[in-house]
C-alpha cells in the first residue's frame, strides 16, 4: 500500500502534516459513512420497493420535522468541519516567532532560493530538520504556486509583492518540490527537491557552499551603491527615514494611516515610494522598479530587516530573532 | 429528422409543418430552437471530448512524449473553455428548458421567441469564433484566463478565445431573462407557483444566476481582452494593478457558474426519480427553497477558489464557512430525491438509472466538497488532481448523467420515438462504471499531491493515471453510444405514445412530438405537481 510505484498515501513530513491528516482522516470516516447510508438507502429502496403486480406506490407528501432533521444536523456537522478547518489554517498562515527565513524568487520555469547566510540554489533547496522556516516568496512573471506534498503546504507566489509559506520540517528526506498555479508552457517542468537535514548536516551544507557574504551583506552592498545612504541616514538628519530598526515596527503615513514595516511595505516602499510616505516626509524618493533585480530587492530587505539597533552590529551578523521581527512575523498572512 | 416525423404521425406537428433548411433557420419554435441548440452542444461536447481524449493519452506515461507541452496545454485550456461554455452552461437549460419549459407551464411559446432565436445564434457565432480559435493554433490560457498569464505572457489566441466567450455568454443571459420573463408571465390558470413542476424551479434559479453573474464574467474577460490590446495595468503589479483582482471577477461568475451547470440538471432528477418511483417528490417547498438558497448562497462562495491565491486570513475563513452554507441545501436535495423513493414503486428504465447514477455521483462529489472547503484541506489539495476529480463528480457525474437521463425521458417526446430500452441501460451502465474508474483515481491522485495541467509527472503517479485514461476510454465508448442510438431511433424506433411513462407533468398530456402552438386549447391546471397517486401505477413502456 505504501511502496514506491503505488503509494496511496503522501509522505509525512512536517508539524502540520499530522493534524492535516487527522482532518482528512476524519472526513474520509464522515463522508465513507454517508455514502454508504445514502447507497444502502437507494439500493434497499431499489429493490424493496421495485414495480411488480401487486405492489403499489403508497403516496406520502413530506414531513416537516424530516426536513427539519436534515437540515439542521448535517449544518452543525458542518459548522464543525468549518472550525477544525479553519483552525488548521490559521496555524498554516501564522509563521512562528524565531523562523528562519528563506527569500525565494519564482520564474517561468525555475524556483531561486536565497537563504540569509548567502547559499543560492536552484530548484532545491536545504533545510534543517525541527527548524521553523519561513519562504518568503514573489515572481518575476506570472503567478506560481509553492507546493510541497509531503509537508502538505501550498502558497500561491505573486509577482509584485511577498507571500509567505512556512513550516517545520519532521522527517529527513527528499521530498517533491511542484508549482501548483499553471504558469505557462514548462509549468509541468518547474518542480524541484527539498532536501531535509539533520541540524548538523545541514550546518556543514551551509559552510560547504561559497561564501559569497550573508543577504543582508549583498544587500548593503546595494544600498551603498544605489545611494540610498545619502537620504536614509541613521540619524535624524536625513531626508528620507532613519530605517534603524524599522523592520517590524508601526509607521505613521503622511496621510494618517498606519502600517506596520513588513518585508511587504519595505518592498512596496523601494518599488513603489510615492504610495505610503512616512509622515513627516516629502515623496521625493524615485522609484526603483526596473533598477533593481527581484533578488537585488530581497537583498535590500534582508539588509534594512538586519539594521537593529541593539548592540549587536547591524551588519555583520544579521539577527533575525530580535523582539522587532518576532512582532512582525505573527502578523504575516 | 422531418420526414420520418411524417410517416410517423398522421398529425401535423412541429417537425413536420415546415421543411427546408430555413425553416429551421429563422425558426421561433422554441422546440425547434431546442433542436438547433441540440446540434450545437452536441457537436461541442464531442469535440471538448476529443480534447480530453488526448489529455488522457498523454498522462498515460508519466513523459511528456505523445503531445508537446504547448499543444497539451491547448488541449487542457481549450476543453475546459468548450465543454463549460458551449456544452455545460447550455445543455439543459437551453436544449430540455428550452423545449420544456413553456410546454410545463401550459404555454405556447417563451415570452420572446425572436429573443429566443437570437440566443441560439449569439451562441453560434461565438461557437464560431470558438472554432476558429481552434483551428487557427488554439489558446493555452487554462480555461480560467488567470493574469498575467493570459494579459502579458502568451501570444496565442487569448483575445477570439475571450471573445468566444463573450458572444456566448450572452446568449446565456438572454435565455436566462427570457425564461424568467415566461415563468413569471406565461403560465397557465391555475399553474401556481406551488404546482410548478421542480425542473421549472431549477432553471427559474439557474436563469437569475445567468442574468446577474455572466455580464461580470464579460467584464472580465473584456478587460483581460483590453489589458492585452493597450496594457492598461489593471492587472500588472508593475503598473499598480493587481492579479488577484482578476481571480476575484473571474470567480465571482465562475463559481455561481457551476451552479448554472448543475441545477437544471438537479431539475431533471426530481422529474424522473418522481416518476419511476410513482410518488410526489418528497418536501416540494423544501426542494423548491433549496433551488433558490443555492443560487443565492452561490454568489458568496467564490473566493474559496483563492485559499492559497494571499487572501486575507480572515477572508478565506469567511468564504470557508459560507461554502458550508451552500453545501447545506445541497445535502436537503439528495435527502429528499432519496425519501421519494421510499414506499414507491421504482422501475428501472434508463432514465431512471441515470437519476439513480446521478444522485450517487453527485453525492459523491458533494462530500468532496466538504473536504476542499475545509480550509487546511484545501491548501493541500487545491491546484490538484482532488479538485479535479471533484468537480467532474459534480459537473460530468452530475451534470452529463442528469441531461441524459433527461434526454432519454423526454425523447420520446421531442423526437416522437422510442430508443431501444436494453441499449439505453447498457449505455447507462458502462457511462456509469466508465466514470467511476476514470475519476476516483483523480482523488488519490490529487491525494498524493499531483498537481492539475501537469504535462509529465513523478513515475510513482503512473499506475493511476493508467487506470483513469483506462475509465476514460469505456466513458468515450459510454458517450457515443446514445448518439449512435438515438439517432437509428429517428428513423427505427416505435412510434412513441402520448405518454409512454404515465407522466404527471403538462408535456405528457400533448401529443408525441407536439404540435407548433403545443396545447390544442390552454390548460386549466386543478391538480398539484407530481400527483403519480392519481395516475396509473403503470409505466406502459420501457420495461
Amino acid at each position: 500500500m505504501f511502496s514506491n510505484t503505488f503509494p496511496l498515501w503522501p509522505a509525512r513530513a512536517s508539524s502540520i502534516s499530522g493534524p492535516v491528516d487527522a482532518l482528512f482522516i476524519f472526513l474520509l470516516m464522515l463522508c465513507g459513512l454517508m455514502c454508504i447510508a445514502i447507497f444502502t438507502a437507494i439500493i434497499v429502496f431499489a429493490v424493496r420497493y421495485r414495480r411488480r403486480p401487486g405492489h403499489e406506490a403508497i403516496p406520502i407528501e413530506g414531513s416537516n420535522a424530516v426536513e427539519f432533521t436534515w437540515t439542521l444536523i448535517p449544518a452543525g456537522v458542518f459548522i464543525i468541519i468549518f472550525v477544525w478547518g479553519a483552525y488548521l489554517y490559521f496555524q498554516e498562515r501564522t509563521p512562528p516567532k524565531d523562523s528562519m527565513d528563506v527569500y525565494t524568487v519564482a520564474k517561468q520555469w525555475m524556483w531561486k532560493f536565497q537563504h540569509t547566510e548567502g547559499q543560492r540554489e536552484i530548484n532545491e533547496l536545504h533545510i534543517p530538520i525541527g527548524r521553523d522556516v519561513r519562504v518568503i516568496m514573489t515572481s518575476q512573471d506570472v503567478i506560481h504556486s509553492f507546493y510541497v506534498p509531503a509537508f502538505r503546504i501550498k502558497q500561491d507566489v505573486l509577482p509584485g509583492r511577498y507571500t509567505i509559506a512556512w513550516f517545520r520540517a519532521t522527517a529527513a528526506g527528499t521530498y517533491h518540490l511542484f508549482c501548483a498555479e499553471y504558469c505557462g508552457t514548462n509549468h509541468s517542468g518547474m518542480v524541484g527537491d527539498v532536501v531535509v537535514m539533520e541540524p548538523a548536516q545541514y550546518q556543514s551544507w551551509l559552510s560547504g557552499g561559497q561564501a559569497m557574504g550573508s543577504l543582508a551583506q549583498t544587500g548593503q552592498g546595494v544600498f551603498d551603491s544605489l545611494g540610498c545612504s545619502t537620504c536614509h541616514r541613521m540619524d535624524t538628519q536625513g531626508r528620507g527615514p532613519n530605517l534603524m530598526g524599522v523592520y517590524g515596527k508601526p509607521v505613521l503615513l503622511e496621510d494618517g494611516r498606519t502600517v506596520i514595516a513588513d518585508e511587504n511595505y519595505i518592498r512596496e516602499s523601494i518599488l513603489n515610494p510615492a504610495v505610503k510616505v512616512v509622515a513627516g516626509f516629502k515623496p521625493i524618493m524615485p522609484t526603483f522598479q526596473g533598477i533593481v533585480s527581484e533578488d537585488q530587492v530581497n537583498a535590500l530587505v534582508a539588509y534594512i530587516k538586519s539594521l537593529n539597533p541593539q548592540p549587536v552590529g547591524p551588519a555583520e551578523t544579521p539577527t533575525f530573532k530580535g523582539p522587532a521581527a518576532s512582532k512582525a512575523d505573527t502578523r504575516q498572512r | 429528422m422531418a420526414t420520418t416525423a411524417v410517416a410517423l404521425s398522421e398529425r401535423e406537428n412541429y417537425l413536420n409543418k415546415e421543411y427546408g433548411i430555413t425553416s429551421w433557420l429563422f425558426t421561433t419554435d422554441h422546440k425547434r430552437i431546442a433542436l438547433l441548440y441540440l446540434i450545437t452542444i452536441t457537436f461541442f461536447f464531442f469535440i471538448g471530448g476529443f480534447f480530453a481524449l488526448l489529455i488522457r493519452l498523454e498522462l498515460l506515461t508519466p513523459e511528456g512524449d505523445l503531445l508537446l507541452a504547448d499543444t497539451y496545454n491547448k488541449m487542457f485550456t481549450m476543453h475546459g473553455q468548450v465543454m463549460v461554455f458551449f456544452f455545460l452552461i447550455p445543455a439543459v437549460p437551453a436544449v430540455l428548458g428550452n423545449f420544456l419549459i413553456p410546454i410545463m407551464i401550459g404555454a405556447k411559446d417563451l415570452a420572446f421567441p425572436r429573443v429566443n432565436l437570437l440566443s441560439w445564434y449569439l451562441l453560434a457565432i461565438g461557437g464560431c469564433l470558438m472554432i476558429y480559435t481552434i483551428l487557427s493554433g488554439g489558446v493555452d490560457t487554462g480555461w480560467t484566463f488567470y493574469t498575467p498569464l493570459s494579459t502579458h505572457f502568451l501570444d496565442t489566441h487569448v483575445i477570439t478565445a475571450a471573445l468566444a466567450i463573450f458572444v456566448a455568454g450572452f446568449s446565456s443571459i438572454l435565455t436566462g431573462l427570457n425564461f424568467i420573463v415566461t415563468i413569471h408571465r406565461m403560465r397557465a390558470p391555475g399553474m401556481t407557483w406551488s404546482r410548478l413542476p421542480l425542473f421549472v424551479w431549477a432553471n427559474y434559479a439557474t436563469s437569475i444566476i445567468q442574468v446577474l453573474g455572466t455580464p461580470v464574467l464579460a467584464i472580465s474577460l473584456m478587460l483581460v481582452a483590453l489589458e492585452r490590446i493597450f496594457n492598461l495595468g489593471i492587472f500588472n503589479p508593475q503598473l499598480g494593478g493587481d492579479p488577484l483582482l482578476f481571480q476575484h471577477l473571474f470567480w465571482f461568475y465562475s463559481h455561481p457558474a457551476v451552479y448554472i451547470m448543475i441545477l437544471p440538471g438537479m431539475g431533471v432528477v426530481s422529474e424522473i426519480v418522481t416518476c419511476f418511483s410513482r410518488k410526489r417528490i418528497f418536501g416540494y417547498k423544501f426542494m423548491a427553497l433549496a433551488v433558490i438558497a443555492i443560487a443565492v448562497l452561490g454568489f458568496l462562495v467564490w473566493a474559496h477558489h483563492m485559499f492559497v491565491a494571499g487572501i486575507s486570513l480572515y477572508a478565506a475563513m469567511v468564504f470557508s464557512l459560507l461554502s458550508y452554507f451552500v453545501a447545506v441545501p445541497s445535502a436537503i436535495k439528495v435527502f429528499n430525491w432519496t425519501a421519494t423513493m421510499f414506499k414507491g414503486s421504482i422501475s428501472y428504465s434508463t432514465p431512471m438509472l441515470y437519476a439513480f447514477g446521478f444522485i450517487g455521483l453527485f453525492t459523491m462529489g458533494g462530500l468532496t466538497g466538504l473536504f476542499v472547503a475545509a480550509l487546511g484541506i484545501d491548501v493541500h489539495v487545491t491546484d490538484t488532481y482532488f479538485v479535479i476529480a471533484h468537480f467532474h463528480y459534480i459537473m460530468v457525474g452530475g451534470m452529463v448523467m442528469a441531461y441524459l437521463g433527461g434526454m432519454h425521458f423526454w425523447w420520446p417526446k421531442i423526437s416522437g420515438r422510442m430508443y431501444p430500452e436494453f441499449w439505453g441501460r447498457l449505455a447507462a451502465m458502462i457511462i456509469f462504471i466508465g466514470f467511476n474508474l476514470t475519476f476516483f483515481p483523480q482523488f488519490v491522485l490529487g491525494w498524493l499531491g499531483m498537481p492539475r495541467r501537469y504535462w509529465q509527472y513523478s513515475p510513482e503517479f503512473q499506475v493511476l493515471n493508467v487506470l483513469s485514461t483506462a475509465g476514460a476510454t469505456i466513458l468515450a465508448v459510454g458517450y457515443l453510444l446514445p448518439m449512435l442510438y438515438f439517432l437509428w431511433s429517428m428513423r427505427y424506433g416505435k412510434a412513441a405514445p402520448e405518454n409512454p411513462w404515465n407522466g404527471a407533468g403538462l408535456e405528457w398530456k400533448i401529443s408525441s412530438p407536439p404540435v407548433t402552438d403545443n396545447f390544442d386549447e390552454t390548460p386549466l391546471v386543478t391538480w398539484e405537481a407530481y400527483n403519480y397517486d392519481e395516475l396509473p401505477q403503470e409505466v406502459p413502456v420501457g420495461r
